[in-house]
């Protein structure tokens, strides 16, 4: 059963430049797909435009259809329904997604308490749970903290935890590992990939890194300027690419990674 | 004190290291413990040393001590083997002629209202070494050699790609022929196929001007193409140290094996 199905999306800046191009795919209900491209390539806007959340001047047109609700033209009050519950983001910089002056726990609880109803100590609990779901060590302490007292791999924890929160049916990732440490992005893949499969969300997992992209997804789908180049099992695409855009993304990342190999081996 | 040697020419000299920390650690002004501790890295003219670690480890503070940006608690540093003092005027001339830097961000990096040319020219003008007019044919060589076109020089940074950006960066450091160049995560900000190019570039200028590189990157397969030696750092500390090969290839401290662990890799 199809959850999105994106046909001929295109977004237009209000003085005429193109920025997504045609864009067509679709995910089914648990189903995952990466979208891989580099600055500039649409990737980033595509999954604001699933969520109704353009950027002032600029216009999608086509389609965009989440869960049996039209997106694109929709008014704003049918888009706050589809926000949290059928489709939530978690982006690259936590601290922007979180407010700097509000305790962690509350931020947690508002998408609760609307979600649910829920109030006083059970709300409380409920932000506990929500804190213990993504891993994170002591939830109580947490949620008491300001953004700015924990660190980056714990916003980032606690950004999945508010997406999370009203157990979407799409979980959306824009490079939601990019800023955080090597050690710490190896966990929050595993994290994603595990709280994932056991809620059967779909994820739409946005990233420039072919190798970060193969670690949650199957399937992705190569963007460049605006435009869809190649689509396929990630491990196809990486091991027998057929556009020449996605045999230039691979034959650098796997550059970069052969200077890590050949020392390794002497 | 002996003549400086011509910053056209490096003499290099491979008795005494370029660039020395010894035993040093660093404590900011009101804060309990130490940023960095027990610090000791030798970097030799012409070798490359790369500094690796995640976030709050210390890269940036041990880079910004090589600068001498910042002066250590206790410890020396040492350029071409005597004490960096900042009140040595002599000293620091021949310092700030020798090493130049730079920065992760190209977008916050430069000048967004100075043209590419002014911004590449600026540490001749500052360093004394050219006016106006006598600048402008080694900016040009400069942005030449870092492949970009010759009208660059008339444009403002915002015309640029990211990429382009940190090679105009590169230009601006290397255009007074430095020995030293410090570069703090050069290409994180980069895409991978401008990755691969800006890392190609620098170790050009490695090869083809002997230029000393201390890198400070959390990425390593960007160290193990770059840097013929790495130290590594976790809370203050190395961990580790030696050739990139042996450290990177065969870790014998458990931290740097989860680093290299921890590195995402492409399916097979």
């Amino acid at each position: 059963m199809t959850l999105l199905d994106v046909r001929g999306l295109t977004v237009r800046t209000t003085d005429g430049r193109t920025l997504v191009d045609d864009l067509s795919f679709s995910l089914a209900r648990g189903e995952r797909l990466g979208l891989i491209g580099e600055s500039g390539s649409g990737k980033s806007l595509t999954t604001l435009a699933v969520l109704g959340l353009l950027p002032d001047g600029m216009t999608a047109t086509g389609g965009i259809e989440l869960a049996g609700t039209q997106i694109v033209g929709a008014p704003e009050k049918r888009l706050t329904a589809v926000r949290g519950r059928d489709a939530a983001v978690v982006f690259q910089e936590p601290l922007t997604a979180l407010d700097p002056l509000m305790r962690v726990g509350r931020q947690i609880a508002e998408p609760l308490r609307r979600r649910t109803g829920l109030k006083g100590a059970e709300l409380a609990r409920a932000v506990a749970f929500a804190l213990e779901q993504v891993r994170l060590p002591d939830p109580e302490r947490i949620a008491r903290a300001f953004p700015h007292e924990i660190s980056g791999g714990q916003r980032q924890r606690v950004a999945l935890a508010m997406a999370l929160a009203c157990d979407p049916k799409l979980l959306i990732a824009d490079e939601p590992t990019t800023a955080l440490d090597v050690s710490v992005q190896a966990e929050m893949l595993e994290l994603i990939d595990t709280l994932v499969r056991e809620r059967e969300m779909a994820v739409l997992f946005v990233s420039h890194d072919l190798a970060v992209v193969a670690k949650v997804t199957d399937r992705a789908l190569v963007l460049k300027d605006g435009r869809a180049v190649e689509k396929g099992e990630v491990r196809s695409l990486v091991g027998a690419p057929r556009e020449d855009y996605t045999k230039a993304l691979v034959a650098s990342a796997r550059r970069l990674e052969s200077a890590l190999d050949l020392r390794s081996t002497r | 004190m002996t003549a400086e040697p011509d910053a056209e020419t490096p003499v290099p000299d491979t008795t005494t290291p370029v660039l020395e920390l010894a035993d040093v650690a660093l404590r900011y002004r009101g804060g309990a413990d130490n940023v960095v501790e027990d610090v000791s890295l030798t970097v030799g003219a012409g070798h490359s040393l790369a500094l690796v670690g995640e976030s709050g480890a210390g890269k940036t503070t041990l880079l910004r001590l090589l600068l001498g940006l910042a002066r250590p608690t206790s410890g020396q540093v040492r350029f071409d083997g005597a004490e960096l003092s900042l009140r040595d005027r002599e000293q620091m001339r021949r310092f700030r002629r020798s090493v130049q830097c730079v920065f992760q961000d190209p977008y916050s990096s430069l000048d967004p209202r100075r043209r590419v040319g002014a911004t590449v020219a600026e540490p001749l003008r500052s360093l004394g070494i050219d006016s106006r007019a006598t600048a402008r044919p080694k900016v040009a060589e400069a942005l030449e050699r870092v492949g970009l076109p010759a009208d660059a020089a008339d444009r403002y940074p915002h015309e640029f790609s990211g990429g382009q950006r940190q090679r105009i960066a590169i230009a601006r450091a290397t255009v007074c022929t430095p020995r030293i160049l410090l570069a703090d995560e050069p290409v994180s900000a980069l895409d991978v196929t401008t990755r691969v190019k800006v890392v190609d570039l620098l170790a050009e200028l490695k090869q083809e001007q002997g230029l000393t590189l201390v890198m400070v990157s959390h990425d390593l397969s960007v160290v193990a193409s770059l840097c013929e030696r790495t130290a590594v750092l976790e809370r203050g500390r190395v961990v580790e140290q030696g050739d990139t090969a042996q450290v990177l290839g065969r870790p014998a401290h458990s931290y740097t094996r989860r680093l290299i662990d921890s590195v995402p890799r492409l399916p097979v």
